[in-house]
C-alpha cells in the first residue's frame, strides 16, 4: 500500500476509489478540452482556496516514480508551495525537485514556468473560480447554458467595455481563452503574459478547482487562443527593465519594494529559470541577453 | 533583498512551533483534557460534530482542543478526517418519534400527549454572569436538578404526526430509494430536497441564523410556528445486506425542529399546513430552528410562491452555507498574489502613461 508515505493513509493520501473517480473526471476533461467537468471533490487536510483542486489532481495522477515540482507565484520557496510539496513528500514519499526540466508533474498557482515544457510532463493548475463567465453571470445554471449554446457574446461585451472606457482591454490576469475553438475557459489567475504558453503546449495541462468541484483540461498540442478583437489584438505587457539578478529581458518580473523612497527592484518570478540563467552567465557559456 | 521571501520552510516550522505553544498557553495552568471539553463544553462539541458532519464526541472534543476553541477550524479538522473514512452505506431514516427525550416543547399547542418538557435549556435563565462559577470545585447543582438529570422521558408522538393524522399538514417526504450524498457527488441545481437538507445540516450556524432571521423580517416570510422542538437520544439503524434486515448500531444525540408553516392547497389538494425541517447532532436548537426556516424558504418554488429573497435562492444559499468552503476561500486572500498584482500594476501604469500623453497633447 504505502511504504514510503504517511502511516495510516493510502499512497498520496486519497483512497483508490476516490482517485479512480478523479481520473475519470480527468479523462472526460481531456476528451472535451476546456469543458468544466463536475467531480466529487473531497475535503482535503489543506484549506479550500489553498490549492485543494490541484492537490486532488496531483494525488490522482502521481505515481511512486514521479518527480514533483510545486510553485506558487512562479517560485518554489513561497510558503504555500513549500507546504504542498511537503504534503506530497510526506503522504507519497515521492522525489521532489525545484528544476522545471526534471519534474514529471508541476503543480502551479498563478504562473506557467518560463522554460518550454516538454512531451510527457503534466502541468497541474490550482484554480479558484473555474467559471470564466462567473463575474458576468453568478448563476451556475445560467453559465452552463451559455457554454452549451456557445453564447459568449457577454464576454466580448465585457472586453469591449474596456476598450470603450480605456482604449484597450485592461484585463491583466485570468485573461479568458478559447480552447480548441469551442469552450471559453479561465486560464486560472496567471498573468496574461503566460497565456501564449498555453497554445500548442507539448505538456498536458490539468486544472483543478476543489471548492467549486470542477476539473478541466487542455490536451497536449491543443490550440488555445486569448480572446480579442481584430482591431484590438491580444497583446502582452512587458516590463521595460531586465531582471536585476540574471539580466533576463524575456521573463515575467516581480517588483520588489526596496525602500520607502520609490526604490524598486525587478526580479524573475520564475525562481528556477532565474537561477539557471545566473548559472549560465557565471559559467560564461550563455551571454546575458 | 530577494532573500526576504526565501526560507519558507523554516518559517513554517517556526510558525507550527509557536502555534503549539499558544495552544498550550500558560504552563502554570493545568492542561485541558478532551474529556473535560466533551463534558463541560458539550455544545461546542455538538456544533463541531454537526458542521464537521461526523458524530464522534471524542474526536469532536479533540478538534476543539487542537483548534484552540476556534469552532469553524475544529469543524474543518473533523471534515478533513471524515473524508478519509470508508463509506459503508446509509442508515434507515431516524425514527425521531421513538427518541428518548431530554427536552420537548411545542409552541403550537398548550398541552399534548407526553406534555411539554423544558429539559436543559438556556431559555429561562436570566443572562446574569454567575460569579459563583469563578470559584472552582463547588457543586452548584440543586437537589431537584440532580434528581431529574438521570431521567429520560419515554417516546412520545411528534406534533406533526398528530396533525398529519387529520390531514392538516403535508406528509413527510418520500423516503424510498437511496438518498443523495453531497459528500460524494458534485452539486447540481435545482437540488432535490434531500441534498438541500444535507447541505443545510452541515451549513454554518451563523449564516443560517442570519438567513432565517431575514425571512422573519419580510425577506421571504413563511409564517412559521415552532410545531415541535425535541432533543434526546435516538437509535440509528443500518440495513445490513448480508442479514437482510436493519440492525441498531447505536444511539446518537440529536435535536429536531419541525416548523409548521402557512397553509397551501388549491386545485385538487385541500388546504393544509406545510413543513420546514431541521436536524442537528447533539443539542443545537438555534441551528435546527434556523435550518427549518431556511428549508421552508427554499421550498418556495414547490408551492408556487414568489422567490425574490436571498433565503429563497437555492444557488445562493447552498453555494455559500458551508463554512469550510467559505473560510478557506476568504482566507486564501492571505496567500501571495503578487504576480497578479504585478500584472495589474503594469496595466495601470500603462493606462496612466496613455492618459498623461493625451493630457500633454491637448
Amino acid at each position: 500500500m504505502n511504504d514510503a508515505g504517511e502511516p495510516g493513509y493510502n499512497f498520496a493520501y486519497l483512497d483508490e476509489s476516490t482517485k479512480r473517480m478523479i481520473r475519470r473526471a480527468i479523462l472526460k476533461a481531456i476528451a472535451i478540452p476546456g469543458y468544466q467537468v463536475p467531480f466529487g471533490s473531497r475535503e482535503m487536510p489543506l484549506a479550500y482556496g489553498w490549492g485543494t483542486g490541484g492537490i486532488q489532481i496531483t494525488a490522482a495522477v502521481i505515481g511512486a516514480d514521479d518527480v514533483l515540482k510545486v510553485i506558487d507565484q512562479g517560485a518554489d520557496d513561497t510558503t504555500n508551495a513549500v507546504s504542498i510539496r511537503r504534503f506530497f513528500a510526506r503522504v507519497a514519499g515521492v522525489e521532489t525537485t525545484e528544476r522545471t526540466a526534471e519534474a514529471s508533474i508541476i503543480q502551479t498557482r498563478h504562473r506557467i514556468p518560463e522554460r518550454r515544457l516538454s512531451d510527457g510532463q503534466i502541468l497541474v493548475y490550482q484554480v479558484p473560480i473555474p467559471e470564466p463567465l462567473r463575474f458576468i453571470e453568478p448563476r451556475e445554471t445560467e453559465t452552463r447554458k451559455m457554454h452549451a449554446l456557445v453564447e459568449y457574446g457577454a464576454m466580448h461585451v465585457k472586453l469591449y467595455e474596456d476598450v470603450a472606457a480605456h482604449g484597450r482591454i485592461t484585463t491583466s490576469y485570468n485573461y479568458p481563452v478559447l480552447v480548441n475553438g469551442r469552450y471559453v475557459m479561465s486560464p486560472s489567475p496567471i498573468p496574461k503574459f503566460d497565456n501564449p504558453k498555453m497554445d500548442m503546449m507539448p505538456a498536458l495541462q490539468l486544472f483543478g478547482a476543489g471548492r467549486e468541484k470542477r476539473i478541466y483540461a487542455i490536451p497536449p498540442y491543443t490550440p488555445v487562443k486569448s480572446l480579442d478583437f481584430e482591431d484590438h489584438p491580444f497583446s502582452v505587457e512587458r516590463s521595460d527593465r531586465p531582471c536585476a539578478l540574471c539580466g533576463a529581458t524575456d521573463t515575467f518580473l516581480d517588483e520588489i519594494v526596496a525602500d520607502d523612497r520609490g526604490g524598486r527592484i525587478f526580479v524573475c518570478s520564475d525562481s528556477d529559470r532565474c537561477g539557471e540563467q545566473r548559472d549560465q552567465v557565471a559559467s560564461g557559456d550563455g551571454a546575458a541577453p | 533583498m530577494y532573500v526576504a521571501v526565501k526560507g519558507g520552510e523554516k518559517a513554517i516550522d517556526a510558525a507550527l512551533d509557536l502555534l503549539a505553544r499558544r495552544r498550550r498557553g500558560d504552563d502554570a495552568v493545568p492542561e485541558l483534557s478532551v474529556d473535560q471539553i466533551d463534558a463541560q463544553l458539550s455544545l461546542a462539541v455538538d456544533r463541531v460534530m454537526t458542521e464537521g458532519s461526523l458524530y464522534d464526541r471524542q474526536l469532536g472534543a479533540l478538534a476543539v482542543k487542537q483548534a484552540r476553541g476556534d469552532l469553524v477550524e475544529a469543524a474543518f479538522l473533523l471534515r478533513a478526517y471524515r473524508t478519509t473514512l470508508p463509506r459503508f452505506g446509509f442508515s434507515e431514516p431516524l425514527d425521531t418519534a421513538r427518541m428518548a427525550l431530554a427536552r420537548r416543547i411545542s409552541a403550537a399547542f398548550k398541552d399534548l400527549p407526553g406534555g411539554q418538557i423544558l429539559g436543559p435549556t438556556f431559555d429561562y435563565t436570566h443572562r446574569l454572569l454567575d460569579f459563583a462559577l469563578l470559584a472552582e470545585g463547588r457543586p452548584s447543582v440543586t437537589d431537584v436538578v440532580r434528581h431529574a438529570a438521570g431521567e429520560v422521558q419515554p417516546a412520545m408522538p411528534r406534533v406533526t404526526d398528530l396533525l398529519a393524522d387529520e390531514g392538516l399538514i403535508e406528509r413527510d417526504g418520500d423516503m424510498t430509494g437511496a438518498p443523495a450524498d453531497i459528500t460524494r457527488d458534485p452539486p447540481h441545481h435545482p437540488a432535490p430536497r434531500d441534498a438541500r437538507l444535507q447541505a443545510l445540516s452541515r451549513g454554518d450556524e451563523g449564516f443560517l441564523l442570519a438567513l432565517a432571521y431575514s425571512t422573519q423580517r419580510g425577506y421571504g416570510g413563511n409564517h412559521p410556528f415552532a410545531g415541535e422542538i425535541r432533543y434526546g437520544e435516538v437509535a440509528v439503524h443500518l440495513h445490513v445486506e448480508e442479514l437482510g434486515f436493519a440492525v441498531d448500531i447505536g444511539d446518537i444525540e440529536a435535536t429536531e425542529c419541525q416548523m409548521i408553516n402557512q397553509f397551501k392547497g388549491g386545485g385538487d389538494v385541500p388546504p393544509q399546513f406545510t413543513r420546514g425541517y431541521g436536524l442537528a447532532f447533539g443539542h443545537a436548537e438555534r441551528k435546527a430552528m434556523s435550518m427549518a426556516l431556511v428549508d421552508r424558504a427554499l421550498r418556495a418554488g414547490e408551492f408556487g410562491e414568489e422567490a425574490a429573497s436571498p433565503a429563497q435562492d437555492e444557488e445562493f444559499v447552498l453555494s455559500h452555507c458551508d463554512n469550510v468552503d467559505a473560510s478557506g476561500f476568504v482566507q486564501h486572500l492571505k496567500l501571495p498574489h503578487y504576480v497578479d498584482f504585478q500584472a495589474e500594476l503594469l496595466a495601470v501604469r500603462a493606462l496612466r502613461a496613455a492618459f498623461q500623453d493625451k493630457e500633454a497633447a491637448q
